[in-house]
């Protein structure tokens, strides 16, 4: 599936919720899945620090794709962070860096994503981004 | 109890909004309270009749606007009992009043090694202006430790307030507890060694009466927006005898007397304190938002507000897992918690989206909740128009959000 298929996956799982209460439901429910942010990672170098949550975010190159791994102590952050690794975790960096990621607004969620909102999702997303540009330079060398 | 909270919900327009489809359940006060239409009206009135740059001018809508800028003053002097109206200093809010103070009072009665004492339980806004005169000028920052109830522990008092001491400066009410701390006590330990104390009233004037000469503190501010009205204009009172002897803040119009480039002499108070147009809209905003406090009556709001904060904590009690942070015995309608595990931001999050405000967070109090060990609380707070039901709203809506959470 290209990004772009699995953002309307997304947008189309979210459109069976009626009730933002479901919708919640769920990303409680994918947050408190989401594994594999190892204590090795839990450094400050790779801290976000909203003023509201705190999120981590490790990157790491298999071979020419990007695997990214976050976490949050907040788990409706932690829902959000789950979906947007779900996207963009396992591409190359020039997919990543080519991605207009729709769907956050599609699904009703851009509030959680604004500058004003101080949960560090917005810097945890410039961080991602910024991990796909260090790669792509890495990689060019 | 002689106030009709139906009637005073609908002085404020806001309250008639939704918010998500929902209406809005606003327990966010302590950070700002919404305005009744009069002191909007008095905004308003000021642009639509008077609006004129104040003081100097000849003209009359510029002695009318001054006129009632000087009117405004006088209210808070009134409102507060201090001595004079040029006590008054008119500022954007309690974080200017604390900077202005630290910038006046430093430059001429502090040097290297000498003590400022806080407490454990302040805003930030009264911690780093200290912080940085610790850097700039050596001067030492201490604090009053509290105990697990969010209560000063005065025994080292003594120790604590010192030869070295030359400020102590204590919030009369915790922002982030709403704890009322017994400044009466310290004001008196701190003359008793001729040091001065500033008194932080952000949380304080909108809930209870506040006498600055029967208080007898040096200086005391608060901020407008508290206190229903405007937000942008705040005060500081000061003993005559301290402004006199303290520096100026900022240059500018209005603050001098005489300019020369061979040398500046400056007006006398309160103009000193008050470089540049003040914001003459908001003194009449905070005016008139005095004037309707006092037409419901500062003894009628503590007391049901108090109904309101011993409601709430009932109420919030029978909630499984609940741990209250700040459980002081003298205390005002402020609630901070948290629920089991969950993240203050969740349980922000969701509350927001049954309609319902409430402030998640550190508070600005981040040396408290190092204290307590946590990221944060979940904080309701209580004003003059909230009411049991819209508590009852939020107990329902936090066990929906536990629910969830399981």
């Amino acid at each position: 599936m290209t990004i772009n298929e699995i953002q309307e996956e997304i947008v189309e799982e979210f459109s069976a919720f009626d009730e933002w209460m479901d919708k919640y439901s769920y990303l409680i429910e994918i947050g408190n899945d989401l594994e594999g942010f190892k204590d090795e990672w839990r450094l400050e170098q790779n801290l976000i620090e909203g003023c509201q949550s705190k999120v981590w975010v490790h990157a790491e190159l298999d071979n020419d794709k990007i695997i990214y791994s976050a976490d949050s102590d907040a788990i409706i952050t932690k829902g959000i962070i789950a979906l947007l690794i779900r996207v963009l975790s396992g591409r190359t960096p020039d997919e990543i860096l080519n991605t207009e990621l729709s769907f956050v607004e599609e699904i009703g969620l851009k509030d959680h994503l604004s500058p004003t909102r101080s949960n560090g999702l917005l810097s945890m997303m410039k961080q991602m981004r910024l991990y796909a540009v260090a790669f792509k330079a890495k990689m060019g060398q | 109890m002689n106030i009709n909270i139906e009637q005073i919900r609908k002085d404020f327009p806001i309250l008639q909004e939704k918010v998500h489809g929902k209406p809005l359940v606003y327990f966010d006060n302590a950070a700002t309270t919404h305005k009744p239409q009069v002191v909007i009206d008095a905004v308003s009135e000021v642009y639509q009749k008077y609006n004129s740059n104040i003081h100097r001018g000849v003209h009359h809508l510029s002695n009318v606007c001054t006129q009632a800028h000087e009117n405004a003053r006088i209210k808070v002097q009134q409102f507060i009992n201090a001595t004079h109206s040029h006590e008054i200093i008119f500022t954007r809010g309690t974080t200017e009043s604390i900077n202005l103070l630290a910038s006046s009072f430093s430059d001429t009665f502090l040097k290297e090694g000498d003590e400022v004492l806080v407490s454990q339980l302040e805003h930030h806004s009264n911690i780093v202006p200290w912080q940085l005169l610790e850097k700039r000028k050596g001067i030492k920052l201490r604090y009053i430790p509290i105990n697990e109830r969010g209560e000063l522990i005065l025994d080292n008092i003594d120790e604590l307030i010192n030869s070295r001491t030359k400020l102590v400066s204590i919030a009369h009410i915790s922002n982030a507890l709403g704890t009322i701390n017994p400044i009466k006590e310290i004001i008196e330990i701190a003359h008793s060694k001729d040091i001065p104390v500033l008194i932080d009233g952000a949380q304080s004037v909108q809930h209870l009466e506040v006498d600055v000469q029967e208080l007898d503190c040096d200086f005391y501010v608060f901020s407008g927006h508290k206190l229903y009205a405007p937000t942008g204009i705040g005060v500081l009172y000061g003993k005559e005898a301290w402004l006199n002897i303290m520096e100026p803040y900022q240059g500018g119009g209005e603050m001098i007397k005489t300019v020369s480039f061979e040398g500046t002499t400056f007006n006398e108070l309160p103009f000193k304190f008050e470089a540049g147009t003040p914001d003459f809209s908001g003194s009449v905003g905070l005016g008139a938002a005095i004037d309707y406090v006092l037409s419901i009556g500062l003894d009628n709001i503590a007391q049901y507000e108090h109904e309101l904060l011993e409601y709430a904590t009932e109420k919030l009690s029978a909630i499984p897992n609940i741990r209250f942070f700040g459980t002081a015995k003298e205390k005002t309608s402020v609630i901070s918690f948290l629920i089991g595990d969950i993240h203050p931001f969740d349980m922000g999050t969701m509350l927001d989206k049954m309609g319902i405000a409430v402030r998640t967070g550190h508070h600005c109090a981040q040396p408290l909740m190092q204290y307590y060990n946590i990221p944060g609380t979940i904080r309701a707070s209580f004003a003059i128009y909230n009411t049991k039901e819209e508590i009852d709203q939020l107990v329902n809506g936090i066990e929906r959000v536990a629910q969830l959470f399981g």
